[in-house]
């Protein structure tokens, strides 16, 4: 069964926000699978723009539609798209603001 | 996205020879060009960044643009023969395993012209059944079976042209029967007698003017052309092996595919000898309509594999027309180079392409004297088999797998929209079966410098050929070693003679991909008194076929066991291109411990972590290689991961093969839990295989002395080369693979 992210999950939270490439713990591996582990159509990717120092995000669409970049949503790290990649994704799964 | 992409008629290429380029100018606008020779292909500014030479080479100049398309997708012609205008009634059939049969329209054999509307085709129709059409030159009819086929079964397959009747036969005949599913269908209709066309015979495609479309997915056996309109209850006698005596009168072709599978050649064992062949390499050796498991190696049982698998995505070689062409002087030092193309300075590098080539030592007796005492064998099988991987665009796991978000250089999203630059041994074609087979003739858009993998880990990402360029740069800009490239293709072709003149053979970061010629060479080269600097994890893994004849592809069967993103069907585990058994070296009797002491291990793409030093490493036999190295811990740093110890490792294995008196000098610890044990390690799985609780998850480095005075030294991790230019290559994996660098060329014998 995949994992549903649970109230006491939250725990981890900080966790993620300050080390996001790094190793992670159990719990929070199991948080981060079951946000990953979605339908390719729709997911969040990102696009290099400049070499080492700036990504957009954008939503993959299954090769069936282009790429699409969200120009709005641009990071100059990858940990920093991480974090706000993770909000999005908690606020879809749990309807809670992360902000 | 990219304006320019090319692609060279050659890897590797000896002073003296030519070298062609072929380039597609996306806009159709102009470009420049010069050679370079390429030094440090990561960008990534916490290391020395992009480093090339410009090489005065004559070719530096502008050039006219065009673009130029590739046109995918696999098929098979027979050429006009006259006979063939000689029809009146006839009977066309073969069995069919459509694997994509709801895709929309797909030709399966025609003597057809689509422009002209004249001649005969079958084929399946927009509503996935198979149907059957004649074309007068002014009209076309056809005829549908009226049911829908269903993926990946058996097919008889056929039409029936009965002119004395004036009708048009459509039969399809599952040949699984199940109690209530109804994809038996057949249907007739008035058709006007067909007009011939003066064209050739299309298989797996339909001819439109003078290129083809609709591409068939799936399996094509045994397609049979008889000058009469047979009752449809003969149509099954077709297929009996030896014919039926009174169906051989009439056969006008009966093509077998289980001849010639080594070839590109599709055999007609009918009268007239009609001949043909196959186009962008459909996969052959496979199962046929009437396998039935009693034989799984198709040059014992040929009756059983009788069938071609086409895809509309299958490529070999591109064919684009030359653009311009460089002789290599003679006097050029043998490295890593590239054609450097630029029609802007886009910081995206979206207007530039480079397509890199290994200039080697000359061939023939002037290339064993004088040459360096070291020789970097690039590992160019490698690089083809993940030629243009696509797994992190089609494959839902990648992105948990390596445990961040996927970031697509734009290169990626090139080939996103571009799946006509074909696929990776790691890909499924689109209909869902693997890939076996690839080739250089294309662009490869990660076997470029600046390029970023998905799979590179955290930090510069990179994986085969660029991160290949760590350990380049370090030869050229720290130590300063003179050396020679020589390439898998090389080494393939010419044996163990490639490697004798060298003191030292240095390998790429993830050599995994070898042909039996191959891992021979490197054994005799072992065996004589050579010396092998393995500084890479997962080598010497999957046994792989080069054709033949064609150049510049190669073949892997994805058998039995290991890591796979694909598995290959039971009973086709033998290459199609030699016959040879395919599948994991390890499997064949030959696990890589035995050639570098080590074998791969675990695998995670998240970040790399450190060595501590082991017992081994004190030992007198090898503790000159620690001379200036303080501490326990070696690599805790790196471009790639972090760390000199990541993405996939070996250890050793004294079970498997690693020599009995192999010190293991150092292993690596502390690894994440996205890094676990490869599946050919257990058979239960056990719930402890992350990196954080098993014990064999570790990079193991290895020493030992072979016989005739040479000696083999092994990292047993991919990121290890990204740690050398770390701290402006003073720290203690650059010290490390120095010492054993200038030991390995000195030619005091080890034992």
């Amino acid at each position: 069964m995949p994992y549903r992210i649970r109230p006491e999950d939250r725990i981890h939270i900080g966790d993620f926000r300050d080390r996001p490439l790094s190793p992670h713990g159990p719990e929070l591996q199991r948080i981060l699978n079951a946000m990953r582990d979605t339908p390719l159509e729709g997911r969040y990717i990102l696009v290099c723009t400049k070499p080492f120092r700036e990504w957009k995000l954008a939503r993959h669409g299954g090769r069936k539609r282009p790429i699409e970049i969200l120009h709005e949503h641009v990071f100059t790290s990858r940990e920093e798209a991480e974090w706000a990649v993770f909000r999005m994704r908690w606020k879809e799964i749990t309807g809670e603001d992360l902000n | 996205m990219l304006k320019l992409i090319g692609y060279a008629d050659r890897f590797s290429v000896a002073p003296g020879e030519t070298i062609r380029f072929m380039v597609s100018a996306l806009e159709d606008q102009p470009y420049q060009a010069e050679i370079v020779r390429l030094i440090h292909g990561d960008a990534n500014p916490e290391g020395p960044g992009f480093k090339s030479e410009k090489v005065p080479s004559g070719a530096e100049a502008a050039h006219v643009g065009r673009r130029q398309d590739i046109r995918a997708g696999s098929w098979a012609r027979v050429p006009f023969h006259l006979r063939l205008k000689d029809l009146h009634s006839f009977t066309v059939a073969a069995m069919i395993w459509p694997t994509t049969p709801g895709k929309g329209r797909q030709g399966l054999i025609g003597h057809w012209d689509e422009e002209a509307l004249a001649g005969w085709l079958l084929e399946i129709d927009g509503q996935g059944r198979l149907a059957a059409r004649v074309g007068d030159g002014r009209a076309a009819v056809e005829v549908g079976s009226g049911v829908k086929l269903h993926p990946s079964h058996w097919y008889l397959a056929a039409m029936i042209y009965d002119a004395a009747a004036g009708t048009l036969t459509v039969i399809q005949r599952p040949v699984t029967a199940y109690g209530v599913v109804t994809d038996d269908g057949h249907a007739a209709q008035a058709a006007p007698a067909p007009l011939i066309p003066d064209c050739a015979i299309t298989m797996a495609a339909v001819r439109s003017g003078e290129g083809v479309g609709c591409h068939y997915n799936g399996r094509i056996d045994s397609p049979r052309l008889i000058a009469k309109a047979l009752p449809p209850e003969r149509l099954e006698g077709l297929f009996l092996q030896p014919l039926p005596a009174d169906l051989t009168g009439s056969i006008l072709a009966a093509w077998d595919f289980a001849q010639e599978i080594k070839t590109t050649r599709i055999v007609d064992a009918g009268p007239e000898g009609l001949d043909g062949e196959i186009v962008n390499l459909p996969t052959r050796a496979v199962r046929g309509w009437n396998w039935d498991g009693s034989e799984h190696c198709w040059w014992r049982k040929p009756a059983h594999y009788g069938a071609i698998h086409f895809h509309d995505d299958d490529i070999y070689d591109a064919g684009w027309q030359e653009d311009f062409r460089w002789t290599v002087p003679d006097d050029l030092r043998s490295g890593v180079y590239a054609a450097h193309l630029w029609s802007g300075d886009a910081e995206d590098g979206t207007e530039e392409d480079y397509i890199p080539f290994f200039v080697r030592p000359p061939r023939g007796a002037s290339g064993k004297v004088g040459r360096p005492r070291l020789a970097f064998l690039a590992p160019t099988a490698s690089y083809m088999a993940y030629a243009n991987d696509q797994s992190h665009i089609d494959a839902k796991d990648a992105e948990m797998v390596i445990g961040r978000l996927l970031a697509y250089q734009p290169s990626d999203v090139f080939l996103y929209d571009h799946p006509e630059l074909g696929r990776s041994l790691y890909d499924s074609h689109s209909d869902g079966s693997g890939v076996a087979y690839s080739s250089r003739l294309r662009p490869i858009l990660n076997l470029r410098p600046k390029y970023s993998s998905w799979l590179g880990a955290s930090g510069s990402g990179l994986w085969q050929f660029n991160a290949d360029t760590h350990l380049t740069d370090w030869l050229e800009s720290h130590v300063r070693e003179p050396f020679d490239v020589i390439t898998d293709e090389d080494l393939h072709a010419e044996g163990y003679e490639l490697l004798r003149p060298y003191q030292c053979i240095i390998t790429g970061t993830h050599p995994e991909y070898h042909t039996v010629r191959m891992w021979d060479a490197m054994k005799s080269y072992l065996d004589l008194g050579g010396r092998l600097m393995y500084v890479a994890a997962n080598g010497w893994y999957w046994r792989i076929a080069f054709h033949e004849s064609l150049p510049g592809v190669i073949e892997v069967r994805r058998a039995e066991d290991g890591i796979r993103t694909w598995f290959a069907d039971p009973g086709e585990y033998w290459h199609s291109f030699t016959g040879e058994y395919g599948g994991l070296w390890r499997r064949q009797g030959r696990p890589p411990n035995m050639l570098v002491g080590i074998g791969f291990m675990a695998q995670g793409f998240d970040v790399s972590s450190h060595y501590r030093r082991q017992p081994g490493s004190f030992d007198p036999r090898a503790s000159w290689m620690f001379e200036g190295i303080e501490g326990e811990i070696i690599g805790d740093f790196g471009l790639v991961g972090g760390g000199a110890a990541g993405l996939e490792l070996d250890t050793a294995k004294y079970a498997l093969g690693t020599p009995p008196h192999a010190l293991v000098l150092a292993s690596s610890e502390g690894h994440s839990d996205l890094i676990m044990l490869v599946n050919e390690e257990f058979g239960v799985v056990p719930p402890n295989l992350r990196g954080s609780e098993h014990p064999d998850v570790r990079a193991d480095m290895v020493f030992f002395e072979t016989p005739n005075g040479g000696a083999v030294w092994s990292t047993g991790s991919i990121a290890w080369c990204g740690s050398l230019s770390w701290n402006g290559y003073d720290n203690n994996v650059s010290r490390l693979t120095g010492n054993v660098l200038r030991r390995f060329l000195d030619p005091r014998p080890f034992a």
